[in-house]
């Protein structure tokens, strides 16, 4: 369509514009709350924007990493403090189970920020006539899942509702740590050359998850990946120390939503290969079926690390190293223009935006 | 559920090969070819096709995305019957966000009606098994692709007596939309890629018609990228040699005769309504099917009091536009700025086969990218491999 050159010009210009407004605007058009806001994508960034970044905003908040960071009076130690619900359905799954879901989840939001995690808290909502035996098994789980990682549940609450109030329980936790990273680490901190590691395959967690749900009756080993990062992470900031510039575990949305973030953050461009990015079998296999994307499916114990092109290597060699990254690849790479946008080169050679999650597959995730 | 079969038919090489002959029979000629089916256009946007096919291939995305046809009066329908008391309203999960005049389903739902999504009619009258004190009503949409399996739950239903099911049925057929692109005075197609899936329940000889009387190459396709450049390969192939037939380059699923059994079972439950209002095409007659009269106890449609109102498009939506192939989808006026696939005015933009949701999601940064020349990515790829 070489003819149409000029036009689609124009309409690029167009739609541009009309991101550039909205990153800064958001209008958020609904009247109520539906799932689609809780989905990591589109929907609860527009929700995040348009009700609680205006209201809470402050420095430490506005970065919008997955966890907060702050220096101590005088002591020159930094925190990192973060916290995170889990309402993922059904609460056992193959590979883990909501308890485990909850420690190892707030382990890696402490993790992306470069933080050694060391204290969590863990709050229990209980509907009314959950079987105190299922209650057992997952706090049973929680302890082993911290005492493996290395981190100690110090605090917690317990309420419960009435029944029909709550779907059997929610688990909030929250954890702080002490800071390993003495450089900007975040999703603002991306620079044109950078390379992209992905740690292992993507979407077992969210196949995992649609697949035990009942109303699909297909059989299969897929199981979810849920593992605490914090020693992967270790290992790549040892190796890479100052060439490592973002780290994120794509969770809700995905690598799609997770790198579109960064792409945003850092109004840098990313440029990735769909050959490149490794899929389990079967995963694919569920997706084919299912009409999903695996780039927006959840994950719960893989990340993505931003490295500069001259630690790449080492950085590649220290997650092949560790039990977690033996399948780290590079997928990609940062490059300046045009900003704010993720690009895949496609499996026969095509090239293609790669968005956001819009919408909902698949509510209650983790 | 291993896929390993699929790798032979996501081969850049082979692609890139074919496309060059398709480059070379053309001829640089503009061909104008519509692939009629949602699912083709999604393949060809997720795996960004029109970047590997010859820039004289022009591929219109035709009015094959049962959600996009469907116009906002039959969704208000819908909404009226999932807003009643004691109903669960089933539904697959792309209709939840397509707007109707007063919100979507999904709105409903957030407000409090029973909307739950299912994968197959059939999941939604085990809901009825196992809710007897409940009313559950499946919205039923789609081509001869979906027909088939709510005519099956349908015979099922009357089999078992649930008599707390029914089905809204809007199910429309392919043949006579194709008819009216073709009959369009403002349309030049040079051909046509034929739906996979549709051709699967119907067969062949459906679209003799349009080689003969219309003299267009029509080729029944499979769903994979090089199903559809090998497609566009045959369609050029015939307008090379002066040809207009009807080929099957999805021999693999597709058989001359259809599949029996299903076309049996949608003829044993549904009829053909007079005419039925296709979004962006307007009323046309013979068009869509409904409930047979035996089967009025589980025909929502006369068991729950709608609207049943018209309802006119948004003014600035061009859906019917972009659905007759008139105009591509970025050259309407609201899209990528008022209509974006967080806030879809027209249906083309909600579903991930409408043409306009495909454009935007996946297709729409390709000429730029290639200006900004991103041969870089080659590099990571050989670094990702070794």
């Amino acid at each position: 369509m070489p003819q149409d050159a000029n036009h689609i010009d124009d309409v690029l210009k167009k739609i541009e514009r009309t991101r550039q407004a909205r990153r800064h605007k958001f209008y958020l058009r609904d009247e109520k709350i539906t799932l689609s806001h809780g989905s990591g994508g589109k929907a609860t960034h527009n929700l995040i924007e348009g009700v609680f970044a205006p209201a809470f905003s402050n420095p430490l908040l506005d970065a919008m990493d997955d966890a907060a960071t702050f220096g101590i009076n005088g002591t020159g130690e930094r925190l990192a403090f973060t916290t995170d619900t889990y309402v993922v359905s059904p609460l056992f799954f193959p590979g883990g189970d909501i308890g485990k879901l909850a420690v190892h989840g707030t382990i890696n939001d402490l993790a992306m920020a470069g933080a050694q995690p060391l204290y969590l808290s863990a709050a229990f909502i209980l509907e009314e006539g959950f079987p105190i035996s299922e209650l057992r098994r997952i706090v049973a789980s929680m302890a082993t899942a911290a005492k493996e990682a290395g981190v100690t549940i110090v605090t917690g609450d317990t309420k419960v509702v009435q029944r029909g109030k709550a779907d059997g329980l929610f688990i909030n936790t929250a954890g702080v740590g002490v800071l390993r990273a003495t450089w900007p680490l975040g999703q603002t901190q991306l620079q044109p050359g950078d390379k992209v590691l992905l740690s292992g395959p993507v979407g077992d967690h969210g196949i995992a998850i649609m697949l035990a749900r009942e109303a699909l009756d297909i059989d299969t080993t897929v199981q979810s990946d849920t593992a605490p990062l914090h020693t992967l992470v270790a290992a790549l900031l040892e190796a890479a120390g100052e060439g490592v510039h973002c780290l994120k575990d794509p969770t809700r949305g995905g690598v799609a939503t997770t790198l579109n973030e960064m792409a945003l953050g850092s109004e840098v461009s990313i440029a990735l290969s769909e050959q490149a990015i490794p899929v389990h079998p079967e995963v694919r296999g569920a997706c084919e079926i299912l009409g999903l994307d695996p780039l927006t499916i959840a994950n719960e114990g893989k990340l993505l690390a931003i490295v500069a092109p001259e630690k790449a290597d080492v950085a590649l060699a220290a997650m092949r190293n560790h039990p977690l990254g033996r399948e780290a690849v590079i997928i990609g790479e940062v490059q300046a223009e045009p900003a704010g946008l993720v690009f895949l080169r496609t499996d026969i050679g095509g090239l293609r935006v790669l968005d956001m999650l819009v919408g909902d597959p698949l509510p209650r995730i983790c | 559920m291993t896929m390993k079969y699929i790798d032979e038919y996501r081969d850049p090489e082979l692609a890139k090969r074919i496309a060059e002959e398709i480059a070379r029979l053309s001829n640089d000629q503009p061909l104008k070819l519509m692939e009629v089916c949602g699912g083709h256009t999604h393949t060809i946007y997720k795996h960004g096709i029109e970047d590997v096919l010859p820039p004289n291939i022009d591929l219109v995305h035709g009015p094959g995305c049962p959600v996009c046809v469907l116009p906002m009066g039959r969704i208000d329908d819908a909404i009226a019957i999932a807003r009643m008391d004691d109903v669960i309203f089933t539904t697959f999960g792309d209709m939840m966000r397509v707007p109707g005049s007063h919100g979507s389903l999904l709105d409903a739902k957030a407000e409090g009606a029973d909307v739950r999504f299912v994968y197959s009619p059939l999941d939604a009258l085990k809901m009825a098994r196992q809710n007897p004190d409940r009313r559950v009503v499946f919205f039923a949409i789609g081509f001869e692709t979906t027909a088939p399996s709510t005519a099956v739950t349908l015979l099922r239903a009357r089999e078992e007596k649930i008599k707390n099911f029914s089905v809204f049925c809007n199910h429309v057929t392919i043949i006579p939309a194709i008819k009216a692109i073709l009959d369009s005075p403002d349309l030049r197609l040079d051909g046509f890629v034929g739906p996979g899936h549709v051709s699967m329940v119907i067969g062949m000889r459906p679209y003799n018609f349009i080689a003969r009387d219309y003299r267009k190459p029509v080729v029944i396709a499979g769903f994979e990228p090089l199903d559809i450049i090998q497609s566009v390969y045959m369609i050029v192939k015939q307008i090379r040699e002066g040809r207009s037939e009807v080929e099957n380059q999805y021999a693999r699923v597709v058989r001359p005769e259809g599949n029996v059994k299903a076309l049996e079972a949608m003829a044993r439950t549904m009829e053909l309504r007079p005419f039925f209002e296709w979004r962006g095409l307007g009323f046309i007659t013979h068009s869509a099917l409904k409930l047979r009269a035996e089967f009025a106890d589980w025909d929502a449609e006369l068991l729950y009091e709608v609207p049943g109102l018209r309802v006119a498009d948004p003014k600035a939506c061009q859906c019917g536009e972009v659905l007759k192939g008139v105009i591509k989808p970025w050259e309407c006026k609201v899209f990528g700025t008022a209509c974006t696939p967080e806030t879809p005015i027209g249906t083309c933009m909600v579903s991930p086969e409408g043409a306009c949701a495909a454009y935007f999601n996946y297709g729409r940064f390709s000429m730029a990218a290639e200006r900004h020349k991103l041969s870089v990515l080659q590099t990571s790829a050989s670094t990702a491999q070794e």
